[in-house]
C-alpha cells in the first residue's frame, strides 16, 4: 500500500496556512516571562557597556542566554539618560513591562537603509535601538544621546523626539508613543505634536530632572493618560 | 527638500482590541481613548534593519542544544515564512522566541506553580530569516499550564515570538499555538483575536518539515504589515 503523503496533508484547514484567512499575524501579549527572552543586557544602554535594561535577578544565571551590549564605541552627541515610570489605571507602578525605544543619531540621521539622505551623516557607533524593562519599582531607564532632528510631511521638520514601544502583560498589543523634550528645539512647530489635543501634550514632553537626566511618565489608563498612537 | 514617505497599512480586522475584558489584566492596563492617528514620517518607515545582530548577538535556532543534556519533551520543529501583507518575503529579519519547557513551566523566577524545570531547557531563541523570508528553529513542544486569570484557566501551549520587522511601525509579538488543542477555543488572551483571525495563530502540523525519525514539524508563516502600493485605507474604529 503507497500512501501520497503530500495529498494528506494539503487537506484544507482552518489555520495559519488557510488561504482564506491571509492577513496580519494578529498581535498577542509578552505576558510577564518575556525576560529572559527579550531585554538583554546593555539593552537599555545605547551609548557604553553597562547592564542597563536586562533584569537576570529574574532567572538562575544559567539560563540568561540573551546577548550583552553590543556598543562598539562612544556615539556622537550629547550624552542623556531618559527614565520614567509606567502606571495602570489605579495609578500602581508596573514592574513587568518592557520600553523599546528608536531615534535618529546626534545629526539627525537614522541607521536604517530607508533613510538615505546621504548628506546627513550616519553615526558608526550609534544603531539608535534600546529596550529596558521596566525594574523592580515599575522605572524604565535608557542611556542615550540626544538625537537630531528628522524631516516631517511636505517640508516640515520635526523636533527632536525618541519613539518608544510599550510592551507587557495585560497589553495585547504594542502601544507606540513618543518622547520629546521640554526645550527641544521645534516643539512648536512640530507635525506630530500639532496633532495632539493641546491639554494632552504634556503627555509627551519629557521634564528635565538635572543636567542630561529627563524623566517622562507613561500612564497606560486614565488621568493624564499618555497619546498613543494609530502608526 | 520633501522625500516620498510610503507608508505602512495600519491594523487589519485580526488585530486583537486593547480592551478585552476576559483576559483580565487588560482592564486596568488598556487606553481609554482612542490611539491617535498620525502620518507616516521617516521615524515610522524606519528601523535598525540589519543590526539586529549587533544588538541582540547571534543566531541560536536550536532550543535543545543550550545545555549540557537533551531536554525533555517531544522535539520540534518550526518552520515558516515571514511575509508582508503583499504576500512579499522579508528576508533577513530577527525573530526571538521565548516559550515553557515539555511541562508547561517557565525558567522565570515569577512562575512557581508545581511543574519541574528542566535543567536542560532555558526555552530561548533567535532565528534570521533568509534571503526568501524562510525561518526554521528547532525546540521542544511547550506545556500548557494554568494561570491566575479566572478559575480553572489554563494557557494553551505556545511560543512566543518577536520581531521587529523593517521598521518602528511592523514591531509585532505574537504566539503560535498548536492544531488540535482543546484550550485554544476558551483562552481569553487567544480569543481577542476575533474569529476567524483567531486561527491564523495556529500553526500547521506538516509532514514535509517532519524529520524522520528526528522531530515533528510545524509550519506557521508570519505575516507583518505592508506597504501598500495603492492609498491605503482608513483604519476602522478602535475599540
Amino acid at each position: 500500500m503507497t500512501t501520497d503523503l503530500g495529498a494528506l496533508n494539503a487537506a484544507p484547514r482552518f489555520d495559519n496556512q488557510d488561504p482564506a484567512l491571509f492577513g496580519q499575524t494578529p498581535s498577542q501579549t509578552v505576558g510577564p516571562f518575556f525576560h529572559y527572552g527579550l531585554p538583554w543586557k546593555g539593552g537599555g544602554d545605547l551609548v557604553g557597556r553597562s547592564d542597563m535594561g536586562a533584569r537576570p535577578d529574574l532567572m538562575p544565571p544559567e539560563h540568561f542566554l540573551l546577548a550583552e551590549s553590543g556598543t562598539t564605541g562612544r556615539p556622537q552627541g550629547e550624552v542623556i539618560e531618559i527614565a520614567g515610570g509606567v502606571y495602570d489605571g489605579n495609578g500602581a507602578p508596573l514592574n513587568d513591562v518592557m520600553i523599546e525605544i528608536w531615534h535618529a543619531n546626534a545629526a539627525g540621521r537614522y541607521a536604517s537603509v530607508e533613510d538615505g539622505r546621504e548628506e546627513v551623516p550616519l553615526d558608526p557607533h550609534f544603531v539608535g535601538f534600546g529596550r529596558a524593562a521596566t525594574d523592580s519599582n515599575g522605572i524604565w531607564r535608557f542611556r542615550t544621546i540626544r538625537p537630531g532632528r528628522v524631516p516631517g510631511p511636505g517640508n516640515t521638520l520635526q523636533a527632536p523626539h525618541i519613539a518608544l514601544s510599550v510592551l507587557g502583560r495585560g497589553l495585547l498589543k504594542r502601544l507606540a508613543t513618543r518622547l520629546y523634550f521640554a526645550d527641544g528645539e521645534g516643539n512648536g512647530e512640530d507635525p506630530i505634536l500639532a496633532l495632539v489635543p493641546p491639554e494632552r501634550r504634556h503627555t509627551l514632553i519629557a521634564q528635565r530632572r538635572s543636567a542630561g537626566s529627563w524623566w517622562l511618565d507613561i500612564v497606560l489608563q486614565g488621568r493624564n493618560e499618555t497619546v498613543f498612537f494609530d502608526l | 527638500m520633501s522625500r516620498l514617505i510610503l507608508p505602512y497599512s495600519r491594523e487589519d480586522a485580526g488585530a486583537p482590541p486593547s480592551l478585552h475584558p476576559d483576559y483580565r489584566s487588560t482592564v486596568l492596563r488598556s487606553p481609554r481613548l482612542a490611539p491617535l492617528a498620525i502620518p507616516a514620517t521617516l521615524t515610522e518607515i524606519t528601523g535598525p534593519d540589519e543590526a539586529w545582530d549587533r544588538l541582540m548577538g547571534p543566531a541560536m535556532t536550536d532550543l535543545t542544544a543550550q545545555h549540557r543534556g537533551a531536554p525533555q519533551g517531544q522535539r520540534i520543529v518550526v518552520a515558516g515564512l515571514v511575509l508582508d501583507e503583499q504576500a512579499r518575503p522579508v528576508p533577513h529579519t530577527m525573530i526571538e522566541i521565548w516559550q515553557a519547557n515539555a511541562a508547561g513551566r517557565y525558567i522565570h523566577s515569577r512562575d512557581d506553580w508545581p511543574a519541574p524545570l528542566d535543567p536542560n531547557f532555558t526555552g530561548v531563541g533567535r532565528v534570521v530569516t533568509d534571503a526568501e523570508g524562510r525561518y526554521r528553529f528547532v525546540t521542544i513542544r511547550p506545556g500548557a499550564y494554568p494561570w491566575g486569570n479566572h478559575k480553572n484557566a489554563w494557557r494553551p501551549a505556545h511560543i512566543h515570538l518577536s520581531l521587529l520587522g523593517p521598521a518602528f511601525a511592523t514591531r509585532l509579538v505574537t504566539q503560535m499555538y498548536f492544531p488540535d488543542d482543546p484550550l485554544i477555543e476558551i483562552d481569553p488572551i487567544a480569543n481577542a483575536v476575533p474569529m476567524p483571525y483567531r486561527q491564523r495563530l495556529v500553526a500547521r502540523f506538516d509532514i514535509g518539515i517532519t524529520e524522520p525519525n528526528w522531530a515533528l514539524g510545524y509550519r506557521f508563516d508570519i505575516v507583518l504589515k505592508g506597504r501598500g502600493q495603492t492609498p491605503f485605507e482608513e483604519h476602522h474604529d478602535d475599540h
